[in-house]
């Protein structure tokens, strides 16, 4: 019985660190589709460029790992202002088809182009050594990598649920979501919103890449990976809202990890058949709203 | 304008070469590699090797006798693609030898088209073990999991008493749990048990911890080189399992030498066996690494698919060479089985004339820190000239 329990406190932890960075990744997507209706299945590309700015930012021009987190988060979020402007905001009124074709062939583009400058090896990510080795707790081990995983997110999902529902901006957006023709007539200028809005879920998933490039490894592939897995926590916690996708990566995050633990062969197919039963159960997802 | 010209300069350049001695033997060999898609990593190091051995040995032909290689993309493991690409080198442009190859369902795809239009393959790479028994055309040059893992067995059971084993869910997974699972056991070891991971598998986290949990003295892995085999390193030393007093081993294509610097600290200390590592010291590699550092950079290191390469061009030279430039299809076969290397970068090597399979040493290494950089350092010769297990069991029954 104590070694179940002690396993079960070490399966919940890597499940909690392994769902964070999921989350963080992830609730950029849930946002700019909940928010602008627009299905950017290329969002993935941009938590790979956010990796790839922490491996470059690191091994080419000796910057800390501490100064290289926020620069991924600034990188990606201007970059994807300039995307933003050009690219997306033509689409706005496209059909999701037109959408879903645009969006896949940025995937295509980003993983030619991470392979042309990169090349196709995975890109190596020096920790600083305050972050490697383990701490020792009830005779369990836990990287200490993981424990600033899950404090770094925990500050992060934090601050967003600040601005989301105690600023200005926040109540703009909340309006926005809900009823994008009224927020317009009372005078929010959600063009900028958009952009905005954007970028910072851009920003996330490009910190939220270079946060977890240790154990999700940067690569071209990268976005055509983790697709599925970022669709499912959307999907699952339901569009345009903060708390759905983060109790859904959660959900993800630790039951995924219970099934490897427990039932190593039935490992791969858990995912999926959770994500079937719990959408046959609830269609909009989680916390979604009813469409 | 620049049309013209370019065009006047093609049609010099087809009279130079339509003014070449008339008695010239040009041989065509068809060489398929990936160049695109998510594979080209591995494809490109075919490319290299291959191109590097031509480079650097088409001067010491015969005279009059010419190679013209033409490549081709198979994109990929996509059997269905490798078969056209191959019948369009065979039919159309008349290559006389095929090689090349990756991956095993390409290998596998093409064979009755060796046997039916005579046109000898060499596999490069692909290691599916039964491939060379699907066409009587059909040699290889690589390696087979078997070859690694069955000696690496054997020596672990000397070793360690319970072993665990973590491989990748697919079929060259499969092939070395059954390989290792044999040895070890056949030595006395104890399996305690065995765990298949899915290949789409982002945390490996929850699987070493079971691993840990079950208190083995040594874990048996195999998962493909680069993000796979890290992310199961990193979960391992992350859980200190190492401390824990379970050893990492595998076959080398857990620690490959081009993605061995991408892996980390991680794979420091981890054994494995292998046929090839380009930091062994014999002259023989010292040469050819060198040779490929000066065409392709000298921050990159060859890997045993350019080595493959590499030797499977030898073998096609030497089947030239000996004929001249006349290549008969029988004639093609008998040279195949009786190639013999002392001089490939990875020690001495021979076809196997039974079984046109490869026979070659296989060595113990451990990953260490070289000038800097991580390398698998040789320790022991593991096994001398083995030929692969798994055709010498089946044949006994």
């Amino acid at each position: 019985m104590e070694a179940f329990l002690s396993s079960l406190v070490s399966v919940a932890f890597h499940g909690i660190a392994y769902g964070m960075i999921l989350y963080v990744i992830s609730v950029g997507l849930s946002v700019t589709m909940g928010l602008m209706g627009f299905v950017n299945l290329a969002h993935g590309a941009f938590a790979m460029a956010g990796g790839y700015v922490l491996t470059s930012a690191i091994s080419r021009f000796g910057l800390s790992f501490p100064m290289a987190l926020p620069l991924a988060f600034i990188v990606v979020a201007a970059a994807s202002v300039l995307l933003e402007r050009w690219l997306y905001s033509r689409l706005y009124d496209a059909g999701e088809l037109e959408q879903v074709l645009f969006t896949i062939g940025l995937i295509f583009m980003s993983v030619a182009t991470a392979q042309v400058v990169f090349g196709m090896l995975q890109q190596p990510v020096v920790l600083p050594d305050y972050l490697k080795g383990r701490v020792s707790l009830l005779g369990r081990d836990f990287p200490l990598y993981r424990l600033f995983l899950i404090a770094a997110s925990g500050v992060i999902i934090a601050a967003l649920w600040f601005g989301v529902e105690r600023t200005l901006w926040g109540a703009m957006v909340r309006a926005a979501v809900d009823n994008r023709a009224m927020a317009q007539s009372i005078g929010i200028n959600t063009r900028r919103l958009f952009t905005l809005t954007f970028a910072l879920g851009s920003g996330l998933a490009g910190l939220g890449g270079a946060l977890g490039a240790e154990i999700i490894a940067i690569q071209p592939t990268y976005p055509f990976e983790h697709l599925a897995y970022l669709l499912i926590v959307v999907a699952v916690g339901g569009l345009g809202s903060l708390r759905g996708p983060f109790a859904a990566a959660l959900l993800i995050g630790v039951s995924d990890t219970a099934c490897k633990y427990w039932l190593p062969e039935f490992g791969a197919f858990f995912i999926y058949v959770a994500t079937i039963a719990l959408l046959l159960w609830r269609p909009a997802g989680l916390f979604g709203k009813r469409l | 304008m620049r049309s013209t010209r370019l065009a006047l300069g093609l049609l010099f350049t087809a009279l130079l070469f339509g003014a070449a001695p008339l008695a010239a033997q040009t041989v065509k060999v068809g060489f398929m590699t990936t160049y695109s898609g998510p594979g080209a990593a591995q494809g490109d190091q075919l490319d290299k090797g291959a191109k590097l051995y031509f480079k650097l040995n088409r001067g010491k032909l015969p005279r009059g006798v010419k190679i013209d290689l033409i490549t081709r993309d198979d994109t990929g493991p996509n059997p269905d693609v490798a078969k056209r690409i191959a019948q369009e080198l065979i039919v159309r442009d008349k290559v006389q030898l095929l090689t090349g190859f990756v991956w095993t369902p390409n290998a596998a795809a093409i064979a009755p088209l060796t046997a039916e239009a005579k046109v000898p393959y060499t596999s490069m790479n692909a290691a599916g073990v039964s491939i060379v028994n699907l066409s009587p055309y059909m040699s290889r040059v690589s390696f087979t999991l078997w070859q690694s893992v069955y000696p690496l067995g054997q020596w672990a059971a000397k070793k360690f008493k319970r072993a665990y084993i973590a491989v990748s869910d697919f079929a060259p997974g499969h092939e070395a749990q059954e390989a290792f699972t044999k040895a070890f056991m056949e030595a006395g070891g104890e399996i305690i048990d065995a765990v298949r991971i899915p290949l789409a598998n982002p945390d490996f986290v929850p699987y070493m911890q079971r691993v840990k949990d079950s208190k083995p003295d040594v874990l048996f892995a195999f998962n493909p080189a680069g993000k796979q085999a890290t992310a199961m390193m990193k979960a391992y030393s992350d859980l200190g399992l190492g401390k824990a007093g379970i050893k990492y081993i595998g076959p080398g294509d857990i620690t490959t030498d081009e993605e061995l610097q991408g892996m980390g600290d991680a794979a420091l200390g981890v054994i494995t066996a292998h046929h090839y590592s380009a930091f062994a010291d014999r002259p023989a590699n010292k040469a050819f690494v060198a040779a490929y550092k000066k065409e392709y950079g000298q921050k990159l290191n060859p890997g045993f698919m350019a080595v493959g390469a590499w030797d499977a061009m030898d073998l096609i030279f030497h089947v030239i060479r000996e004929q001249k430039g006349k290549l008969d299809p029988a004639q093609n076969m008998e040279l195949i089985k009786g190639y013999k290397s002392p001089n490939s970068p990875r020690g001495p090597i021979a076809i196997d004339p039974e079984t046109r399979d490869i026979i070659q040493n296989e060595y113990l290494r451990e990953v260490r820190k070289v000038g800097g950089q991580l390398a698998n350092v040789e320790i022991e010769t593991l096994a001398t000239q083995i030929k692969d297990p798994w055709k010498e069991f089946n044949k006994k029954k």
